[in-house]
């Protein structure tokens, strides 16, 4: 039996095709019992998501199955099958469960670390679940994905540090505050990025927002939208004195505020805090305020700054995630291996039972005088004989062997054991 | 057996500030975890060291420098552990151990004889004076390791390099908050050592306040934490300037605490 993964994700296919592509909707259901209708797939699922569509499968012939999912795919989605094949990849055994591993991992992401993914993964594991087009193997390989994939996330930080800037400037926010939805907060303009910003504000629970525009009316209307309160533009700085946080987008030529009225500010708040990020381009607020005391300010570049270090924090984790990954791929291939040799021992087993009985009976048909004590004599005694003569083989089939396909069809062979049969078993 | 505690304290103090120094460079949940344990085991031998001194000697073991230094640090570490369970901040050993393995080293080293009391000591203060001014530069001592934290994040956040400790490292406000609180909790407790110190001055030697070097130095230490607790709460004196006014007043405490008994001597060296 092989594992298979054919797909594509936002490395091989453009935005068009994945959107082609996409199982989204009914097509996800109707789509997968076709996969399962297919002769050539005994196990399958399919993951689609906005950066990837990949449908995991088992089958005995890795080749054909992959021909046959090229085939349904161009057909159910209407598409030339040509269109296909540079985007579609292909892994198998081995490389199909490394392959999901990383994907839970987040390493396959455009966002290394991001967490959607493993949820993305649970959905559509449970939705094959429900619809019982996995088995055996898949189960237990995606139930081992979403345990790597959390172990990753704990053992490593790939997850771990902010890599857009409006969560750059939250995670900056919560090391100086201890908890921000007690926090005033103060909006200065009130364009598409401060409106963004409440948004994500109210989000983290932030209960007081005060907004502050040139266009007092358009600074009512955002406030209200967010149940906050507005002020004139002019008296932003002396209600300065009472937010924690200030985020400044306006659309001012100049600096709003300078290093000496904001010096004024900190000695009537008796130096709290004041965390400001400054988003507008030009700058409007003098960077010469982050040297007074008790103030933060971070304008787009420190925070952008903040955000490329993060994402080389997290590629340098992802390195150890890698490995992560490698080590429970060994485990899983050893789960693997195991499995296929099961049939053959348990068959070989049997067969040699079943001769044990035959010659047994034999041999009591010849000689009716055998008492029950001496049957039982030489019973023990054929017992020993075959575990004896099939220890050997039993003990190999069971090691983890490179060459263990090939052993496995010797002792078939050999044995005269019906392999096809075995495996129904 | 209350030598081989003493060690046995002092190795334990002395594993859990290795790994609080090694978790400052690799920084793993695991590591902070053994080290909690680390010292609760290290707290235990010690307490039962302290014990065994009073069994021994029959008066409470701070009668010498060796056993003055042992019980500073057995209250650095009680604290310590309450502040770990109340407020569960990061690093926090880290910042603190170092100070706790290196009292305890100091005391390691000096002579550990138990005598007698000599007579002016034989009183009830000794207790009451001693105990509260340790609890007080226990606290202080605590103040400082967590206005050292709040400098390395604060530099964190001004430099813009969030590197190194930063993501592991609280938030400012809790660092602040619990400096605030340290001081707070001290500052009552240290007035009360010298207060009680002067009765019993006064009982033993037949004057409140005579100039002797602890006294002044103890004068000055005091003077400077009532500054950090006035500044705060007038002109708002918080933050960056409250932590390296509770660094220097620790360094008063050290200077009382060692330098007075060392360097300059009088009528309270014992």
């Amino acid at each position: 039996m092989k594992t298979v993964v054919i797909g594509l994700n936002h490395k091989t296919a453009d935005i068009e095709l994945r959107e082609k592509l996409a199982f989204n909707g009914d097509k996800l259901e109707e789509g997968l019992l076709k996969i399962r209708a297919l002769p050539e797939i005994k196990e399958s699922l399919i993951i689609s998501t906005c950066n990837r569509v990949e449908i995991y499968l088992t089958a005995e012939d890795a080749d054909k199955a992959y021909e046959s999912i090229k085939d349904f795919l161009a057909d159910f989605f209407s598409i030339k099958k040509g269109s296909l094949d540079n985007a579609l990849y292909v892994h198998k055994n081995t490389e199909a469960v490394k392959h999901i591993f990383r994907v839970a991992s987040s390493l396959d992401s455009m966002i290394v670390g991001e967490p959607q993914i493993l949820g993305q993964i649970k959905d559509a594991f449970e939705f094959a679940l429900e619809r019982k087009t996995t088995g055996v193997i898949l189960n237990r390989l995606l139930k081992k994905a979403i345990s790597v994939a959390k172990r990753t996330r704990t053992e490593t930080k790939i997850a771990e540090n902010a890599v857009s800037i409006s969560f750059a400037a939250i995670e900056l926010a919560k090391k100086i505050f201890t908890d921000l939805s007690e926090k005033a907060f103060m909006l200065l303009g009130a364009g598409e990025m401060a409106e963004l910003a409440a948004k994500h504000l109210i989000s983290i629970g932030v209960k007081d927002i005060v907004v502050a525009n040139r266009t007092y009316e358009r600074g009512c209307d955002l406030a209200k939208e967010f149940n906050g309160r507005a002020i004139k533009f002019e008296n932003f700085i002396s209600e300065l004195v009472h937010s924690d946080i200030l985020i400044c987008s306006t659309g001012a030529k100049d600096y709003v505020i300078n290093k000496d009225q904001m010096h004024e500010v900190m000695k009537k708040r008796k130096n709290k805090p004041v965390f400001i990020i400054d988003i507008s381009v030009p700058r409007n607020i003098d960077p010469e305020i982050n040297n007074l005391n008790n103030v933060y300010l971070y304008d787009v570049d420190n925070l952008q700054g903040v955000v490329e270090s993060n994402i080389l924090e997290r590629q340098k984790e992802a390195r150890k995630a890698e490995d992560i990954v490698e080590e429970e791929v060994e485990t899983f291939k050893r789960w693997l291996a195991s499995l296929d040799s099961v049939p053959t021992v348990v068959a070989l087993r049997d067969m040699a039972e079943s001769i044990k009985k035959e010659e047994i009976e034999k041999l009591m048909n010849r000689n009716p005088n055998i008492e029950e004590k001496d049957r039982k004599a030489i019973e023990s005694m054929a017992n020993s004989i075959i575990n004896k003569l099939i220890h050997p083989p039993t003990i190999a089939l069971k090691e983890d062997s490179e060459d263990k396909d090939i052993l496995i069809a010797t002792i078939i062979r050999l044995y005269g054991l019906n392999g096809e049969d075995n495996a129904k078993k | 057996m209350e030598i081989i505690l003493f060690e046995l304290a002092l190795t334990f103090y002395f594993a859990a500030t290795i790994v609080c120094v090694l978790e400052l460079f690799k920084g793993a949940a695991a590591t902070s975890r053994i080290m909690h344990w680390i010292v609760i085991a290290g707290f235990i031998l010690h307490t039962a060291n302290i014990i065994a001194r009073y069994v021994i000697s029959g008066h409470i073991p701070i009668a010498n420098l060796h056993e003055a230094s042992s019980f500073f640090a057995w209250c650095i570490v009680l604290l310590f552990l309450f502040l770990e369970y109340r407020y569960k901040v990061g690093l926090l050993g880290s910042f603190i151990m170092p100070i706790v393995f290196a009292l305890m080293l100091i005391s390691s080293m000096l002579p550990r004889k138990t005598e007698p009391l000599s007579p002016v000591l034989q009183s009830n203060w000794l207790g009451i004076h001693t105990v509260l001014a340790f609890i007080g530069d226990a606290a202080f001592a605590m103040a400082f390791g967590v206005g050292i934290m709040y400098l390395v994040q604060e530099h964190y956040l001004k430099s813009k390099h969030l590197g190194g400790l930063f993501n592991r490292l609280p938030s400012l406000q809790i660092l602040d908050e619990i400096n605030y609180k340290l001081i707070s909790l001290g500052f009552p407790l240290f007035t009360l050592a010298i207060i009680t110190g002067a009765l019993w001055a006064e009982n033993a030697w037949g004057s409140y306040w005579r100039w002797d070097p602890k006294e002044v130095w103890s004068l000055i230490t005091w003077l400077i934490y009532a500054l950090i607790l006035h500044v705060r709460i007038t002109v708002g004196w918080r933050g960056k300037r409250a932590a390296i006014l509770s660094i220097i007043g620790f360094c008063a405490v050290l200077f009382t605490f060692f330098g007075v008994n060392f360097l300059l001597k009088g009528l309270h060296s014992f």
